[in-house]
């Protein structure tokens, strides 16, 4: 490792803000394939080890299926690893992040988002992630370059916590976040050194010299058991994940809150929900409507695996209009954000209107008037407007 | 060799006892594996010359040797018949379980 202490400021993309979170972390093995918009981040972390800036063992590999299998086996010998992956890569990796979830190595990788094929499509949208939600890995969205590299670190200590044990999944909205340049925060080697615990693992991991075997095979008079402790690790980083964020914020100064973040959503009455890089346009939109005396607000949801179902709970009582915008569709149903957020606000006291926008896919914008036509229908269906609950936001041959 | 033997394992009586994730301690057997044999090796001791490659050569190590004689563990012996192939003197025949007893 370098003595150079990591400057303070950088101009950077948000692949490079995810290479120098990740860096910063000390993994000992790293293996990816490259396919875009993912590509410059590995590529990046190549290049710290070229010049040994960064002491690790990169491993080319032949897929994305091997890039998890041969991050598995590092993690079996108790090594700290990362990996990549987007879009068609992730989905070819699927099978390996459920080996890697259910085996419970606390393995961090992130995603570029993008869509799936076809239409073949490099740009960006939740398709591929929102595919692997049932994969057991915890999933979070971030919204700019310095949340993502804080939550690459933020995530190794979620993911190694002993009462969560397993991995997660960073996502960055493809070329809006993994490519667009700001300058951000980052932390010192030594900070991160301080605040980061070098991973020792004391079980689930190969020892010459009390030899076990891992990922064995579980008959069903057992599994039940081990899916049990997995949806326990789950529930019970809901509550680790803000105790991580605070102790982030005390150590780094900035802090990005816990399952979600609410925006002007005090006394709002009509709220927004969205996740990725969209968050940030509708602050805009939000301060604009509230000049306008509007009483709206936004929740961004940072954590999709595990789901803020007390937060959305907990909303229904205060709000009596809430919209949704997915960037994918589960065909012949709606928006999968969507059905989480209904059925949690349904757990909540209350009963505001909700409706589904689907929005951002492939690539295409979504501009601060299409958000602010959400707004207004939202308020429109709380007042008794008939609206249809999912709409395609900005069909080309459709007015919005 | 080592010959195979059980050991008592504890199975887990509550969550706490789970290990946490699906991990166990390796090389041990939690109970006797012959169910699946259709033909067992008898060993002649008559044409036995004390060779030890039916000893070396047994997948399992069902075979065991005291002194200069060997005897079958029919708890593990899978009855593939190696034994009785590479024995030089064919002096382990291989049997239909039916015909045993």
């Amino acid at each position: 490792m370098s003595s150079e202490a990591a400057p303070e400021r950088r101009f950077i993309s948000g692949n490079e803000a995810v290479a120098w979170g990740v860096r910063l972390c000390r993994p000992q093995v790293i293996a990816a394939y490259p396919i875009t918009p993912q590509t410059t981040a590995v590529e990046k972390l190549a290049e710290f080890i070229e010049k040994h800036e960064l002491e690790c063992e990169y491993v080319n590999v032949e897929s994305e299926h091997s890039a998890m299998a041969a991050v598995m086996g590092a993690a079996m010998l108790g090594c700290r690893t990362f990996t990549a992956s987007s879009s068609q890569g992730l989905l070819y990796m699927c099978e390996m992040l459920h080996y890697v979830s259910g085996s419970r190595f606390p393995i961090v990788m992130m995603n570029a988002n993008r869509t799936v094929a076809a239409p073949w499509n490099i740009y960006g949208d939740h398709r591929d992630s929102m595919a692997m939600r049932d994969a057991g890995w915890i999933q979070l969205y971030v919204e700019n370059v310095q949340e993502a590299l804080d939550m690459m670190i933020q995530a190794y200590k979620m993911a190694e916590h002993p009462q969560v044990q397993t991995p997660v999944m960073v996502c960055l909205d493809g070329f809006v976040l993994t490519h667009t340049y700001e300058v951000i925060s980052i932390p010192t080697q030594q900070e991160v050194d301080g605040w980061l615990p070098p991973y020792s693992p004391s079980e689930n991991v190969l020892d010459l010299n009390a030899p076990k075997s891992l990922c064995i095979s579980v008959s069903p008079e057992w599994q039940t058991e081990f899916r049990f402790q997995q949806q326990e690790a789950m529930e019970a980083a809901k509550a680790i994940i803000p105790i991580v964020d605070t102790e982030f914020a005390a150590c780094f100064g900035r802090g990005h809150g816990g399952l979600i973040e609410e925006y002007r959503c005090d006394d709002a009455e009509y709220v927004l929900v969205a996740m990725g890089s969209v968050v940030g346009t509708s602050r805009l939109v939000v301060d604009q409507l509230r000049d306008e005396g509007l009483k709206v607000g936004l929740v961004k949801v940072r954590f999709f695996r595990p789901f803020p179902k007390q937060e959305f709970a907990a909303l229904a009582a205060r709000v009596k209009g809430v919209g949704v915008i997915d960037r994918e569709v589960s065909f012949g149903y709606e928006g999968a954000l969507y059905t989480e957020v209904k059925a949690a606000l349904v757990s909540g006291a209350g009963n505001p209107v909700t409706i589904n926008f689907v929005a951002g896919l492939s690539g295409r914008d979504i501009t601060k008037e299409n958000i602010a036509t959400m707004y207004r229908k939202v308020i429109a269906s709380a007042g008794g407007e008939t609206e249809p609950e999912m709409q395609f936001a900005g069909l080309r041959w459709e007015p919005w | 060799m080592s010959k195979p033997t059980t050991v008592v394992f504890h199975y887990p009586t509550d969550k706490t006892e789970m290990p946490e994730g699906p991990y166990a301690i390796a090389g041990v057997l939690v109970e006797t594996n012959a169910g699946w044999r259709s033909v067992r090796p008898i060993i002649a001791d008559d044409k036995c010359v004390q060779c030890d490659k039916c000893w070396l050569i047994c997948p399992d190590g069902a075979i065991d040797r005291i002194e200069k004689s060997y005897t079958v563990d029919y708890d593990f012996c899978k009855g593939c018949g190696l034994c009785a192939c590479e024995c030089p003197t064919k002096a382990i025949r291989m049997i239909g379980e039916g015909e045993a007893e």
